[in-house]
């Protein structure tokens, strides 16, 4: 048994000889043992609720692949809502032909990644596809978690309030741009992808008024999205923006804007001006932390703008979507 | 990298901005048209407008590639596609330009048609190995990326390869700007000279600048490189002697890249050319020339150029020319943005319109 076979996705001997060697063996426990239709929870006060599908190529990069990141994302959705991470759903969408070794260090890594965080996964379905409708694999999460402070609530953002990025930016994005090798060169850029809910265990939610991870689109879309639902505006300041020095430069010689690309382990926070210097003292106690950065503040004029090192000021537009190599 | 570093120091950039401060006469106003769209971006990104003295204007040049191409050629490309079974392989830049019916090459990819992005020419030819179908490299660029095309040429025909082909739409600087310098409407004191053309060219093609009386400063994309041109063509410009001046000598040599030259010179021939905006000028486009011939697309493939340059209603042209600023032109953010955009001004990242919207500038 080396590759993935559509009877492996049917319901019969082979889907369920697939279901224990290959999920149970990795990510089990009390309740997805039982195989039942659904699973039963139990959550006290209330639920934070959220989905997201997974597909990436390469899906092995470094600082991570599809599983853990499928893992991280949900989870990271839950964390900067205010909620511990409790239960996951995994949904599978194999092509046939894949190889089970491949999809063995996924599912792995999906449960390093769970029992890392502390959630379980209670329910799945795999599925497997033609080989000609597909070409790697799409993993679904769903994730259910319970509210410690809700930091989704546009109101709670007033004017003078900081703006912390809890870490360095744009790594991921150029992670995966190098591993796919189109580039013909080679760096050893690692992607950010990690937990975010590991800052909020750590470091709690005094002073944390809004949080949001600033994945596909980078700060730029975070922020100017924020900026639009609350109708107020950031400030932000060039000189306090962390980005690693091989990442600026993979971004100045493709013609990237480093606050356009993804990421897969920073939160974007608003914080209470006052509670600012200690919230960054501890998050840089944290590792996924150790490039927090207190970035700029809320202002009253809308949209988000920047301070250049050089005394200037310029916009930080929103991205138009997918980011494109230029000419010269 | 450590350039990176030097010339984006504030401090340097603080001295230099209080020099310009110091040395422009209050009574007068200077022009300086930048030409290269990469100095554009960085003028718009790193904030230089804001820091300037407010009689400085910078004004954006045709150092555009994507821009300055006619909407006939684009259109040529779909036409291509519409009709062949071809993989096109082509610049990122390239993939949002509109056609005159709205197309791009995006949405024809969302439809199926083998659209390819490579990082260089020469990539081609490995793409050219993995395809069953031909393949059609979007050749486009100024002097900075004709090199790189001709390398792709030679490759092609040393190899014997007979499934390559090229649409020949490079341009060359030197034509158009004698006919910039000729335009009564326009009136630059100054320009920065594309500094990564001159890494090809080197200095003699801006000889007819300083002859007209007007400074010609060579310049990097750095914030202190940017700052120091516009710096020493205020001075030329204050004491009224004019010469090619030179700040980008880490990648400029006086006499240019002679290999490079030669590598054009080789496989291209000087051509007239349609420009955007601008209209044709003589001898201002490549063409294959003797062997390299059968690699134009255009000699393989049932397909033409339409005569028209532009869509209606759409200023690019008046933008490329530097008669306008993006921010005055009516579809600016209204029926044209980077999303939906309806001149190439607007799609390039290096298009004067694409950086006015995108850093939200209102001069």
């Amino acid at each position: 048994m080396d590759i993935i076979t559509l009877s492996m996705g049917s319901g019969g001997k082979s889907s369920s000889d697939f279901v224990e060697d290959m999920i149970l063996k990795n990510i089990g426990n009390d309740i997805l043992n039982n195989l039942t239709d659904s699973a039963y929870i139990h959550i006290d006060g209330e639920t934070a609720y959220t989905t997201d599908s997974f597909v990436v190529q390469p899906e092995f990069f470094p600082g991570g692949n599809i599983g853990d990141l499928a893992v991280y994302g949900t989870c990271n959705d839950l964390a900067v809502s205010g909620a511990k991470p409790l239960y996951l759903s995994l949904s599978l969408v194999i092509p046939e032909g894949y190889q089970i070794d491949t999809l063995g260090v996924i599912i792995s890594s999906i449960g390093k990644a769970s029992k890392d965080i502390g959630v379980q996964v209670v329910c799945g379905d795999t599925k497997v596809v033609e080989r000609e409708s597909l070409k790697g694999i799409i993993i679904n999460t769903s994730g259910i978690g319970r509210v410690v402070k809700k930091l989704n609530d546009y109101k709670k953002i007033k004017i003078g309030d900081a703006v912390i990025f809890t870490s360095d930016i744009a790594r991921h994005g150029m992670a995966i741009l190098l591993a796919r090798g189109d580039l013909k060169f080679n760096g050893n850029i690692q992607s950010d992808s990690c937990h975010l809910y590991n800052i909020f265990d750590k470091i709690g939610y005094k002073g944390i008024e809004f949080a949001r991870d600033a994945t596909r689109g980078g700060v730029a879309a975070v922020l100017n999205e924020i900026a639009a639902k609350c109708h107020l505006g950031f400030l932000l300041k060039e000189k306090y923006i962390v980005i690693k020095k091989d990442v600026k430069y993979l971004c100045e010689m493709l013609g990237f804007d480093p606050f356009s690309v993804a990421n897969e382990g920073v939160a974007v926070m608003i914080v209470s001006k006052e509670h600012a210097e200690e919230i960054l003292h501890l998050l840089k106690q944290c590792d996924e932390g150790e490039n927090a950065s207190i970035v700029g503040e809320v202002v009253e004029k809308k949209g988000v703008a920047l301070n250049t090192l050089y005394g200037g000021t310029r916009n930080v537009d929103i991205p138009a979507g997918i980011l494109l190599p230029r000419i010269c | 990298m450590k350039l990176i570093e030097i010339f984006r120091n504030p401090e340097h950039v603080k001295k230099i901005v209080d020099s310009i401060h110091s040395i422009v006469d209050t009574k007068k106003e200077y022009k300086i048209m930048e030409v290269c769209g990469t100095h554009t971006m960085s003028i718009a990104r790193f904030g230089i407008r804001e820091i300037l003295p407010q009689n400085v204007k910078l004004v954006s040049g045709p150092g555009c590639p994507v821009c300055v191409i006619p909407q006939g050629e684009i259109d040529a490309i779909f036409s291509l596609i519409e009709q062949y079974d071809v993989t096109v392989a082509t610049f990122g830049d390239l993939l949002k330009v509109p056609g005159s019916k709205g197309e791009t090459l995006l949405s024809y990819k969302a439809n199926g048609a083998s659209i390819k992005i490579i990082f260089s020419p020469l990539d081609v030819v490995t793409l050219s190995r993995e395809m069953t179908n031909p393949v059609v490299f979007i050749g486009i660029g100024f002097e900075t990326t004709a090199p790189a095309i001709a390398a792709l040429g030679k490759k092609i025909i040393e190899k014997d390869f007979n499934d390559i082909f090229i649409f020949p739409y490079n341009k060359t600087m030197p034509e158009v700007l004698k006919l910039l310098l000729l335009d009564k409407n326009l009136n630059i004191d100054g320009f920065i000279c594309p500094g990564h053309v001159s890494v090809v060219t080197g200095e003699s093609i801006y000889t007819p600048i300083v002859k007209a009386g007007k400074a010609a400063v060579i310049g990097g994309f750095e914030p202190v490189d940017i700052l120091i041109s516009i710096f020493e063509i205020i001075k030329q410009v204050n004491s009224e002697m004019f010469n090619v001046k030179n700040l980008y000598k880490r990648a400029v040599k006086n006499c240019g890249n002679i290999a490079a030259l030669r590598l054009i010179d080789d496989v291209f021939e000087p051509v007239d050319s349609a420009w955007r905006g601008i209209g044709i000028v003589k001898k201002s486009g490549l063409a294959f020339k003797g062997i390299y011939e059968r690699l134009n697309v255009f000699n393989n493939f049932s397909i033409s150029v339409g005569d028209y340059i532009e869509k209606t209603g759409c200023k690019c042209g008046d933008v490329l020319k530097g008669y306008i600023s993006p921010s005055v032109c009516p579809l600016m953010g209204n029926g044209c943005t980077p999303e939906k955009p309806y001149g190439p001004c607007m799609v390039s990242s290096e298009g004067a319109c694409s950086a006015y919207y995108k850093y939200n500038m209102s001069v």
